[in-house]
């Protein structure tokens, strides 16, 4: 089986990505409502009240459209988080894809160079 | 009262950490990055381009279910493990930074000033610490045997998650925001649990690749010419 196969590869996008996409869509709504590790030890030795109320991140456009991983616009609480889920994955594929990508072609464009050298060598 | 919504952690907020470590940590960050990106660059491989934005979508996406563990908390699964297993520690971090950038910039999942504290602990440790101790399990146990990678993947992933938290709470404790001694035993004493959940589902996920796609494990390149020789023998016989 060879590994470079493009097939192969996008049977492996496409399983891989699906997957991660019914993750976010149809577990992340129902996942455990408890709070996490650092959220329990925050509660528990008192000082969660230490965390900016009005943080940078609250100033970005995206704070207008996500409320943490939920859709403003949309009302209902799991579908909000479902669709905010499916957003962030499809974001985050796209940008570590695009930045392999371009990992890959400046080293494609260096070892044409080479390539091409040693014709003019030989 | 402010109530840190669920599932937000271990991600540290703003606010919890004072400057001078905020600083610090963002410089880790940054300088490991840039070192990835440039290891990345001189040992790529094609087959690479679309693992990484599988893994980095998997990874997102995974860290938004938190499973519960007994006391009334939860964990999820972190993924830095994960990502140097699959993709080594140079294009493992990208991805591990790519989530959290994306979490904190769109999600406000985590604080911009910590986030280089987050990538650290979270991110960093997994795909650099725990790349190199699993590779080093192997390396003991049987480079090419599942019994190798399998107890590889466990205990770097369970260590990973409580290294993270032990480097969580000192970060907290050097800001002043809570004790050091007593931050520490409350964060590890979570985390030991929760690391079992990641190692759990780490350990599934690659047995999963192992048994479909075993080139898709990173193999760092002094060994790959070896493991083809061996993978071009097991499939003659």
């Amino acid at each position: 089986m060879n590994p470079n196969n493009s097939a192969n590869n996008r049977l492996l996008l496409i399983t891989g990505l699906g997957t991660a996409l019914i993750i976010a869509a149809f577990l992340s709504p129902f996942a455990s409502k408890d709070p996490d590790g650092l959220d329990r030890v925050a509660g528990d030795l008192k000082f969660e009240h230490k965390a900016t109320e009005n943080t940078a991140a609250k100033q970005l456009p995206f704070a207008q459209v996500f409320a943490e991983y939920s859709l403003k616009a949309v009302s209902d609480e799991k579908l909000s988080t479902a669709v905010a889920g499916v957003i962030g994955t499809i974001t985050t594929f796209g940008i570590a894809w695009g930045l392999g990508k371009l990992a890959v072609r400046r080293k494609s464009a260096s070892s044409e160079t080479k390539s091409q050298a040693d014709e003019r060598n030989s | 009262m402010f109530k840190i919504p669920f599932h937000l952690a271990m991600h540290v907020p703003d606010g919890f950490l004072n400057l001078p470590v905020s600083l610090c940590s963002w410089a880790i960050a940054i300088t490991l990055i840039a070192f990835a990106l440039n290891n990345l660059k001189s040992e790529y491989q094609e087959r690479a381009v679309p693992l990484m934005g599988v893994c980095a979508a998997f990874i997102f996406a995974v860290q938004m279910v938190n499973f519960p563990i007994p006391g009334g908390t939860s964990g999820h699964l972190l993924g830095g493990t994960l990502a140097g297993v699959l993709l080594g520690p140079w294009a493992g971090s990208l991805v591990m930074a790519v989530v959290f950038v994306v979490q904190a910039v769109m999600f406000q999942d985590g604080g911009i000033t910590a986030l280089g504290a987050n990538i650290v602990n979270m991110g960093l440790v997994g795909t650099f610490g725990g790349y190199y101790l699993y590779q080093l399990v192997r390396r003991i146990l049987g480079q090419h045997s599942w019994l190798g990678i399998s107890t590889g993947v466990a205990i770097a992933a369970w260590l990973s998650v409580v290294t993270a938290s032990i480097l969580c709470a000192i970060m907290l404790g050097l800001s002043d925001t809570v004790p050091l001694s007593v931050a520490l035993t409350a964060m590890v004493s979570w985390h030991i649990a929760i690391g079992v959940g990641e190692a759990l589902i780490t350990v599934v996920a690659v047995s999963f690749i192992w048994r479909t796609r075993p080139d898709l494990i990173y193999l760092p390149i002094s060994n790959r010419k070896l493991a083809e020789r061996e993978l071009a023998n097991t499939e003659q016989n």
